[in-house]
């Protein structure tokens, strides 16, 4: 399969884990929101399961195609803890991330999750750009 | 509201069922992330057809969930209630664009590839925990 071909079908299963949450729970599969009422231990069952089931998908894809996806990490420590930090407080205080926010939000056509999603994708690039130098 | 098996079993197999569309999309790679956010630098644009390929699934189920009364195992569909475009809104996707840039990760491809077994990722998804949690505790409520 080409790459776009199956960034596009991986995509795709994606959009559909998130739609089948909401039709079967009426819940918004937003990580950053799921994970967040997991930590403050609310609907600890419910919200566990699904982390649970995160963390089995790349396991069943390696049951299927044989390897493990790829993982590159390229961040130093300091950064990665960094990075954690500014991701668990913004996601937290922006009500969501790339998956509530720049899924079902935008598939919602929600004006918040729009304006999230341009603001989130604007200072990411810019601090990649700034980070590898390429300007 | 009371979690029935149901939702667990949902909840289970929703979350599964993203951590391998994750895996197969390549999003689950942090390089990869970076380099389609490097816009000016060696871009790989694969992760519009990412993004692309979940929205348009999402958006055509949205047409199922507007006719639906009720989600199948619940009363009554949580959605968010929020209207206005705000500040905690926009300086927290700011903030959370700078932290998805400098690692590569956001919090699904984060707690997926926790079964990789790197230790990096773990220190990331801890440090995540420990910021949502210093935003509950700390900040949440004082910038709106």
């Amino acid at each position: 399969m080409s790459p776009y071909l199956q960034s596009l079908a991986g995509g795709g299963l994606i959009g559909l884990s998130a739609i089948l949450y909401l039709i079967l729970t009426g819940r918004i599969a937003g990580i950053s929101g799921i994970f967040g009422r997991l930590v403050q231990g609310s609907s600890a069952a419910l919200n566990g399961a699904f982390v649970v089931g995160l963390v089995l998908g790349p396991m069943i894809y390696r049951a299927g195609f044989g390897s493990w996806p790829v993982v590159t990490i390229t961040a130093s420590l300091p950064l990665v803890i960094v990075a954690g930090l500014l991701v668990g407080i913004g996601s937290r205080m922006g009500s969501g991330c790339t998956s509530g926010h720049g899924v079902l939000g935008l598939a919602r056509l929600s004006p918040r999750s729009m304006a999230a999603v341009a603001t989130f994708l604007a200072t990411g690039m810019l601090t990649v750009t700034l980070l590898r130098g390429s300007l | 509201m009371k979690t029935t098996v149901q939702q667990i079993g949902a909840a289970l197999f929703c979350g599964a069922l993203f951590g391998f569309g994750l895996s197969l999309s390549g999003m689950l790679d942090p390089a990869r992330v970076q380099g389609f956010l490097d816009i000016f630098g060696a871009w790989d644009p694969s992760l519009i057809f990412v993004l692309g390929g979940a929205v348009t699934v999402a958006f055509a189920g949205m047409g199922l969930v507007r006719r639906m009364g009720h989600p199948v195992f619940a009363d009554s569909f949580q959605l968010p209630t929020k209207t206005k475009v705000d500040m905690p809104l926009i300086l927290g996707s700011a903030l959370f664009g700078i932290g998805w840039g400098l690692g590569g990760f956001c919090p699904g491809p984060a707690l997926a590839s926790l079964s990789l077994g790197y230790g990096t990722v773990a220190i990331f998804v801890v440090t995540m925990a420990v910021g949502m949690i210093l935003h509950d505790r700390l900040l949440a409520g004082r910038l709106s």
